[in-house]
């Protein structure tokens, strides 16, 4: 199947200090890709350029090309890009309530975002509202209408923004942390729940997330960024199974879940360099333990799909 | 012996329209020299509110607090000071906690000032001795903590709270914030030195991940009170109360699938109207009519398993 978005050697700058560089990601119909890294990688950015909704400036598309089914939407006018969000690209942030309008009922408001997508007349968007109420597992919808957004608990304002994120039947869903700010019981839920809704309508998702553990259980494919860049990608049991790029083997090996208790965890040295400070070559070298030869001077190409990866020395 | 207990402990505040919201409730738990006791719990269980009592940083509304056979709850402020030299605390966000206008040395030597502890040259040492011990860099006294990272300043945090030798040790989501491979060091960091001082550690967190890795027992709480406690092997592999059950299935963990997680309806209700009864019996897959209306209590179950330690507060059990 063709894929529905493709990202292409994007690069991202803030002045001429580069934010992610040299990023391609492609996500097919229906199909959940995860998006990890640590703090301050770029996942965000990425996500919201396809929205085309960085802040610009201060920062500025330098090249690349972002198509979504097929359509190049950096080349798209901003009435273009109006109705495009919200209605084939839908996107749900880590904290809802700041994405909330706290003095309009959710119920307007998601009636609000149907209206403005759908040729239909109030009464039919307050009854499209119930519906979408509904499937996000809101008990009592009809009352639920008539409440403001802090009446709401984090995890049901999540899903407030998710029914609002599914109002228009987007073809493809980014969510940024969607369950960061949740307690695990409840993040349990609200993934749970955009996973049935991805297979019920077939819409794909594009999941960022730093859970290691959220991916392995939810995304189809991964993609591991680590200082601007995608070091890593491939479907998830691959990736878990047989991570190659030093950084993510180092990941996966540090996190407390693949330890036996009380042991002294295998430790990454040194901390996450942030943009403007990232070195030359790979940009995990400094803190890698299989560096070789060309690490610290030349950047490596990213291999071909299945299992892209940028890495010198890669794990066997 | 242990070198803290807890006695019927309990918190309660304001809330709303006069309302209580009962923080902490009827917590009873001990911990000997040396053992890291791991908290663990969903937001607004009252991890932090139980940490910070035990502390002194907020006055518990009832029980009894008993550090080294003294119940610190009857002491004034004046006889506080010198027992607050062995209890420290760690924060989630150590950069709330530094203040940005000191030097890290003034931070790390501060409470050493404060207690009066040696000359200044003393002092001066000391502070470099804990830097190394932390793993920063000598010449870190003399800058800012708005020039570290995140995972180095909670190297300045721990630093500091080892300053006066302290016996126990709180440290509330003390890795929560740090990314994933910063949060590793600092465990590997908090480890060691639990090991080599012989610290006592209440480690809070609501990631029990973590709690397992560095806890040699563990106390679960849900609604300001603990549903079960025992030692981590136990917890983690034979968990008997639904919630803690519960809460381990619901953590992904990469590698495991997730055929057999059992997703929990609904959220934590409000803890200024706590269900009557148990208090999880609006969530429990296996709720029977006494928990609507009996309140369990904490007890050993009857077990097959004589090496069993573990307590729960679950009607599913009878008591031993
Ligand atoms: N508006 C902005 N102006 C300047 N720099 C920015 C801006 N937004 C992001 N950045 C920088 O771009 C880099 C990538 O940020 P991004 O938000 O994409 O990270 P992230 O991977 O989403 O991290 P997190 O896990 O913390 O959300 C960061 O170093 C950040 O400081
Ligand atoms: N100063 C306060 N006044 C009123 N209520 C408070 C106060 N501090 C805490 N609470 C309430 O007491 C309960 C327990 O809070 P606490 O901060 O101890 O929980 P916690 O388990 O540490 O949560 P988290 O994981 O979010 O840190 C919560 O319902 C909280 O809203
Ligand atoms: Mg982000
Ligand atoms: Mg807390």
């Amino acid at each position: 199947m063709s894929d529905l978005l493709t990202i292409e050697e994007l690069e991202i700058a803030v002045g001429n200090r580069p934010v992610i560089e040299g990023v391609s990601l492609s996500i097919r119909p229906g199909e959940m890709l995860g998006l990890v890294g640590e703090s301050g990688c770029g996942k965000s950015v990425t996500a919201l350029a396809i929205m085309r909704l960085l802040a610009e400036p201060p920062m500025r598309i330098v090249k690349g090309a972002i198509r979504f089914e097929g359509e190049d939407i950096l080349s798209l006018e901003e009435r273009e890009l109006e109705e495009l969000r919200g209605d084939r690209i839908a996107m749900i942030f880590q904290e809802p309530m700041t994405s909330l309008n706290p003095v309009f009922t959710i119920g307007n408001q998601i009636a609000e975002v149907v209206l403005l997508h759908r040729n239909v007349g109030r009464q039919a968007a307050e009854a499209r509202a119930v519906d979408l109420l509904t499937r996000v597992g809101i008990p009592a919808p009809e009352t639920a209408m008539g409440r403001y957004p802090h009446q709401l608990s984090g995890g049901q304002r999540q899903r407030v923004m998710i029914a609002m994120a599914l109002a228009c039947d987007p073809k493809l869903l980014i969510a940024d942390e969607p369950t960061t700010a949740l307690d695990v019981t409840v993040q349990a839920q609200i993934l749970e729940l955009i996973d049935n809704l991805r297979r019920e309508t077939g819409m794909a998702v594009l999941l960022i997330t730093h859970d290691l553990g959220v991916v392995s259980q939810y995304c189809d494919r991964v993609a591991v960024m680590y200082g601007g860049r995608v070091v890593e990608e491939a479907p998830s049991a691959e990736l878990f199974a047989h991570p190659r790029h030093r950084y993510t083997e180092a990941l996966l090996r540090t996190i407390p879940a693949s330890n036996p208790p009380g042991v002294e965890l295998p430790a990454i040295p040194g901390t996450v360099p942030p943009p403007g400070r990232r070195p030359a070559g790979c940009a995990f070298h400094p803190r890698c333990h299989a560096m070789v030869e060309p690490c610290a001077t030349i950047l490596p190409g990213l291999t071909e799909p299945p299992h892209r990866i940028r890495c010198w020395n890669p794990a066997a | 012996m242990s070198l803290l207990e807890l006695r019927h402990l309990s918190k309660t505040y304001p809330g709303a329209n006069g309302a209580v919201v009962h923080a902490v409730s009827d917590v009873s738990l001990s911990i000997a020299p040396g053992e890291v006791l791991g908290v663990v719990g969903e937001s607004g269980c009252g991890k932090s509110t139980l940490g910070r009592s035990l502390l002194r940083l907020i006055e518990p509304s009832g029980g009894e607090i008993v550090f080294e056979g003294r119940d610190l709850t009857r002491l004034t402020r004046h006889q506080m000071k010198p027992v607050r030299r062995d209890l420290q605390v760690i924060f989630q966000d150590p950069f709330g906690s530094l203040n940005p206008r000191h030097t890290v040395g003034g931070i790390i030597g501060e409470p050493l000032e404060v207690h009066r502890v040696g000359t200044r040259g003393e002092r001066k040492a000391r502070v470099a001795e804990l830097l190394k011990l932390v793993g920063l860099p000598e010449d870190a006294a003399s800058r800012y903590p708005h020039e570290f990272s995140g995972g180095q300043r909670q190297r300045i945090a721990i630093a500091r709270a080892l300053a006066l030798e302290p016996k126990l040790l709180v440290a509330d989501e003390a890795v929560s914030a740090l990314d994933v491979s910063i949060q590793s060091q600092i465990i590997n960091l908090i480890a060691d030195l639990q090991k080599r001082l012989n610290l006592s550690i209440m480690f809070i967190s609501h990631d029990l991940s973590v709690i397992r890795h560095v806890s040699d027992r563990i106390a679960v709480m849900y609604l300001g009170r603990i549903v079960e406690i025992g030692p981590a092997e136990e917890i983690m592999t034979a968990p008997r109360h639904p919630y803690t059950q519960a809460l381990l299935s619901a953590i992904p963990r990469p590698g495991v699938a997730r055929a057999e997680r059992i997703v929990l309806e609904g959220e934590l209700p409000d803890p200024a109207n706590p269900p009557a009864g148990c208090a999880f019996h609006t969530r429990c897959p296996h709720v029977t009519d006494v928990c609507h209306r009996v309140r369990p209590q904490l007890a050993r179950p009857k077990t097959d398993d004589p090496a069993s330690r573990s307590e729960v507060a679950c009607h599913l059990y009878e008591a031993a």
